[in-house]
Formats: structure tokens, sequence, C-alpha cells
């Protein structure tokens, strides 16, 4: 991957708006035909990064390179990428076979190809009946694929999406998602997909950057970013997680013993360089833990919470600490194991608790 | 109690409507009646209307001299239409882009000039376009000419003055509509490789049509029965239809003709307006 040319490349890319630092250095690599998700809270940065990918905001600082040719001041309309935008941005005055065509006219592809891969396209998103409607006689997910269609038909090197499901109800951006995934893998162009929705990144993404106040904090797989947070905001923002603060007593190789609010002793693995006496979050998502009857790290079930296919126990571990524990009800009695105000052990393999740093 | 309370009803309905009704059936039916019945009476010795039906009031129009009136009017509202257009889009433009805070201000020092009494402003034309007037005076002394230009009292002196007069109400419908254009269809036209001017051309222009056509509409129809305007900045040698109704109602005590020429202009504004709406809500569908 380091041989071949980049898709799109940011290099200490930043860009401030007045005072305020809305993208700060950003350095990512996307390859050929990634599905690569900009994924953060909102006002992270991640839209104004794909508007610079775009030409809609040009850096304060850095270079955008797309296929290796440094963008500078190259304005939308000579980047050979295109968007799908959040609110669809259909063109309310043309029918839908119109406001396909609109890019491959505005490049001056001969007619008769217009027609054949306005077709085409309309056929791609399953919606040739709806050619000569207008987009306001369209449903919210027709028009969202209408906006697909608008901009694969110009065949870009890359397609940029801006929460393109932000707007459709929560099945119909489950079924979308699906799709959308089954056709980037169809046409091969590299995706880049702004979203907040994790579970959204983590279902389609072949890779994942998590963005928080400009900057990039991880950049993985969904699974490294799920499995190896690298520092408690990731941890925080991708799933469910327990953070316990403690001090290092000792460091051993690749793992490291932490006195948990001055009580508890928990084994976790490091994420980075740390020394003894420093203070750290550990992290352990909840399904990562098992409850025993007795064991080296003892909790009182504080509540217990049955919700059909898991149970969640809220653990008591210290004074200023509690834990969520999550065991899947294999058998009918799982749910009828520990009781409200017993003692139980907890264990959990050293690789799940994480030490992080940051 | 069905009957009572539909009654009560009725009756509150009534009340409701009837300020509105009242208001129309006074100052807006019973005029424009009068004016259609006027239309088919004779006129009689120092202006004394002569009850007796008649249609030799609109075979006048037949004359050609009227018809020449005519068509001064419409090429005169024509061009004032055009010059409001290509003073008002921009401006609509520039104010619809400015931050929010500061478009009701800019919105208000536009309206301001317009609290003005329009024979005031219109006098102020004057003193512009005279043969001593300012223009005529800074040109001179600036050496672009020798003599004064005579711009006063002839028709193009007759449309700026009414471009003047009408430009606001071709800047606010534009505007409405280019308040209302939502920003990310340019920046989805820029995506999709349309430069500067074909964005405006395909999606601007067509996406603020209604705002234009409103807009002309407002200009082009109180221009066409001007009268105030061609009498001040025309000098008597630019007639308008305006001035010729008002000389029928004034000197030449022809009411029943004055009448006749109003309501023509009006037949012609009312079909014009609907063809223009049959022709845009066809393109609707």
């Amino acid at each position: 991957m380091a041989e071949s040319i980049p898709a799109v490349e940011l290099e200490h890319v930043t860009k401030r708006f007045g005072n305020v630092v809305a993208v700060n250095d950003v350095t990512l690599r996307i390859a050929e035909g990634e599905f690569f998700s900009l994924l953060g809270p909102s006002g992270c940065g991640k839209t104004t990064t794909l508007r610079m990918i775009a030409g809609f905001e040009m850096p304060t600082a850095g270079v955008v390179r797309i296929r290796g040719q440094e963008m500078g001041e190259t304005p939308p309309f000579k980047r050979p990428v295109n968007t799908v935008f959040q609110s669809y941005a259909l063109f309310p005055h043309l029918t839908v076979a119109q406001n396909v065509a609109f890019g491959l006219e505005m490049q001056k592809v001969p007619r008769k190809e217009i027609k054949q891969r306005v077709a085409e396209a309309l056929e791609m998103v399953r919606l040739p009946q709806m050619a000569n409607r207008k987009p306001k006689q369209l449903s919210g997910g027709q028009r969202q694929r209408i906006a697909l269609a608008r901009a694969l038909v110009n065949r870009p090197q890359v397609l940029l999406l801006d929460e393109p499901l932000g707007a459709l109800d929560l099945k119909l951006r489950k079924a979308m998602q699906l799709e959308l995934k089954a056709l980037q893998s169809q046409v091969g162009i590299t995706f880049i997909y702004v979203t907040h929705d994790q579970e959204e990144a983590l279902t389609m993404s072949d890779r994942i950057a998590v963005m928080n106040e400009g900057r990039v904090y991880q950049v993985g797989t969904p699974r490294e970013i799920y499995e190896r947070p690298n520092s408690r905001f990731v941890a925080d923002f991708i799933g469910e997680t327990n953070f316990l603060t403690g001090r290092v007593e000792e460091v051993r190789g690749e793992q490291a013993v932490v006195l948990v609010d001055g009580t508890v002793r928990v084994v976790g693995t490091l994420t980075g360089p740390v020394s003894r006496g420093q203070e750290v979050t550990v992290a352990i998502r909840p399904e990562k833990l098992r409850l025993r009857p007795t064991g080296e790290v003892q909790g009182r079930v504080e509540e217990l919470i049955y919700i059909g296919t898991d149970t969640r126990y809220v653990i008591r571990l210290t004074e200023r600490s509690r834990l969520t524990v999550r065991t899947q009800n294999v058998g009918i009695g799982d749910s009828q194991r520990f009781r409200q105000g017993e003692r139980v052990g907890l264990e959990w393999n050293d690789e799940s608790a994480l030490v992080l740093v940051e | 109690m069905q009957r009572v309370s539909g009654h009560r009803q009725k009756m509150e309905v009534f009340t409701l409507i009837f300020p509105a009704l009242f208001w129309l059936t006074v100052f807006f039916a019973i005029p424009l009646l009068s004016i259609v019945v006027y239309s088919f009476l004779k006129k009689g010795l120092y202006g004394v209307l002569v009850w007796e039906f008649n249609l030799e009031n609109y075979a006048r129009f037949l004359d050609p001299l009227y018809f020449k009136v005519f068509g001064r009017s419409f090429a005169v509202a024509v061009l004032t239409t055009l010059g409001c257009l290509v003073i008002g889009y921009p401006l609509a433009a520039w104010l619809a882009t400015r931050p929010t805070r500061f478009q009701g201000i800019l919105l208000m020092l536009l309206m301001i000039p317009f609290w003005t009494n329009f024979l005031v402003r219109t006098y102020a034309w004057i003193v512009l376009l005279a043969r001593e007037g300012f223009i005529n005076t800074a040109l001179m002394s600036l050496g672009v000419i020798n003599e004064p230009l005579g711009m006063l009292y002839t028709q193009p002196a007759v449309i700026v003055g009414l471009v003047y007069g009408w430009v606001t109400d071709m800047v606010l419908p534009i505007y409405a509509t280019m308040v209302g254009l939502d920003r990310s269809l340019l920046e989805a036209a820029q995506d999709l490789y349309a430069n500067d001017l074909k964005t405006f051309t395909r999606v601007v222009l067509p996406l603020t049509m209604p705002g234009i056509v409103a807009g002309s509409i407002l200009v082009f129809i109180p221009s066409m029965g001007a009268y105030v305007t061609p009498d001040l900045l025309g000098g008597g040698k630019v007639d308008m239809i305006g001035n010729l109704v008002q000389r029928q109602f004034g000197s030449a005590q022809d009411w029943p003709f004055g009448s006749a020429i109003s309501c023509v202009l009006m037949a012609i504004m009312v079909i014009g307006t609907l063809i223009y709406f049959r022709i845009s809500g066809g393109r609707e569908r």
C-alpha cells in the first residue's frame, strides 16, 4: 500500500475560520478502492475535512493530493471527485434524469452517451421508472439514491459522502448501509464517508479515522478501533466502555499492574509507554467481563437489568468506581445466577483491559 | 339547538368578513364598476354625463393616434422593466449574500428614499437632468462636453425616472427568491463540473425566475399606466396612456372616453397576466 499512489492524501492539513481551528494538522492516506470513514461527534472537523477534499474550502495550511496531484486552489468543478450531500441538493427545477445528466452535460459528453449512462445509473440505484419525476415527487430514500446516481454517473476517482443517510429513518438507514457497501465493492470507487454514527462506520468501513476537536485521534480497521482504542476518547465514543482510574504500580513488558482507587489491583495491556506512579485509565468493555462466584477482583451486585438477549449487571468495585458487565443469556437460568447485593468475582483476559494514557 | 348554533355561526362569519368586504366594496368594487359603466356612456356639454348606452368610446381607439400612444407606453414599460431588471437583479443577489444581520439594515436603506414624496423625487431628476442641471454642469466643468446635453424632456429621461421609481419593486421579489435559494445547490452544481457562469445560467437563473417574473409584473403594470413621470420628465413630449387618461378626466372633460381607455388598459393587463399564469402553471405539470 505504501508503494502505490493513495487515492487521497492529506498532509498536515489545517483549517481555521477566524479564531476557530476547525481542522488541526490532519494527515491521512486513503488507498485506492477503500471505503474510508471520518467518524466523530458534530463539530469535530470531519465535514470540513471532506469539504477541503471536494474543494469547497481551501486549507489554511497543508497539502491535499488526489491521486498524487496537488490540489492547491483548484476549484470544485475541476476536481475528479463528486459529492453526495447531506441534504441531497437535487436541483428542484430539473427532472430526475436531468439531475443525473447534469455533470455529464457540463463535461460535454456526447448526447447519446449521456442518455445511455443516465439509464445505466438509474438502473444501478434501481429507480429507472423515476426518470421523468421531479425530486419533490420522490421519497427520502429515493432522493438519496438519485443523489448517489447523480454523483456516480460521472465515474469519479473518489466519491465523497457527507452523512448521506442522516435524514432517513432507522430501518431504511440500515438497508441503505448494506446497499451502499455492496455498491461500493461493485463499482470499486474510493468512498470517503462522513458520519457521526459509530455503528454505521463499523458496519461499512474498511478503515475509520476517529476525529475530535479538529484532530484525528486514531486510524484503523473497525476491529482495531473497537478492540484497541488508543485513547479514552476513542474508547468512549465507539461502543460502551468501563473506565477505571488509578496509578501504575508495576510495568511487566506489554502489561502493567494498576492500583485502582488505592484499593483494587488490575492487570491491563499497555497502549503506549508508561512509568511507575503515572496516573492512567483502564478501559474494559462490558462484554469482556465475566462474573464468577468468587475471584481475585471482587465487587457487589448493585443493579441487575434483564434485557432479553443479555443481562446487565452494575458491580460496585470500589467506593468511587462501578463496572457494567454484560452477559449473554445462553441458558434460561442465566439471568438468575447472581442476585442483587451478592458479592461476586470478576474475571477478564489481560488483553481486554487497556491501559490508556491520553 | 342545531339551527340556532348554525345561525350564530353564520352571524360570526359575517361579522368577521364584514370589514374586509366593506372596504373592498367601497374602495374597489364601486369605483371600478363606475368606470366600466362610464365607458359606455356619452359625453354631454361641459363634461356632463349623458346616460345613453353606446360603444363609440371604444371605437375611437381605432384612430392610429391612440395606437401610437399605446405603442409608446408599451415600449417605455418594456424598457423600464428591463432597466429595473439589469439594476435590480445584481442588487438583489448582493443583498441576499450579505451576512444575515446586515440584510435588514440594507433593505431599510433601500426603502428609506421611498418615504419621500414621489413628486419631490421626480423633481429631483429634473434638477439632475436639466440643461443647467447637475450632470451637464459637472460634465462641462470636467471638459467632457462643450455644450449641455438635451437630456430632460426625452423618452430616455422618462425611462430613467420610471426605473428609479420602481426598481425596489423589482429588487424585493428577486431578493425573496435569492434568500430562499438553497446554497448547497450551488455547491452541487460546482461539484458537477459547472463553472461560475454555468452555475448561474443552469441553476441560479431558473430558480430565481419566479422572482424575476413577479418583479417584472410589479414594474411593468405601473410603468405602462404612469402619468406623473412622463408629464414631468417628458415635458408633454412623451405622451403615454396615463397622460391620455388624465387629460380626458381633466382638461378634455371626457370622462366616458377616459374610462374606456382605462378599461382597455386594464383588460390588456389582466389578459397578459392570465396568459402568463396559464403558461407557467402548465409548465409545472
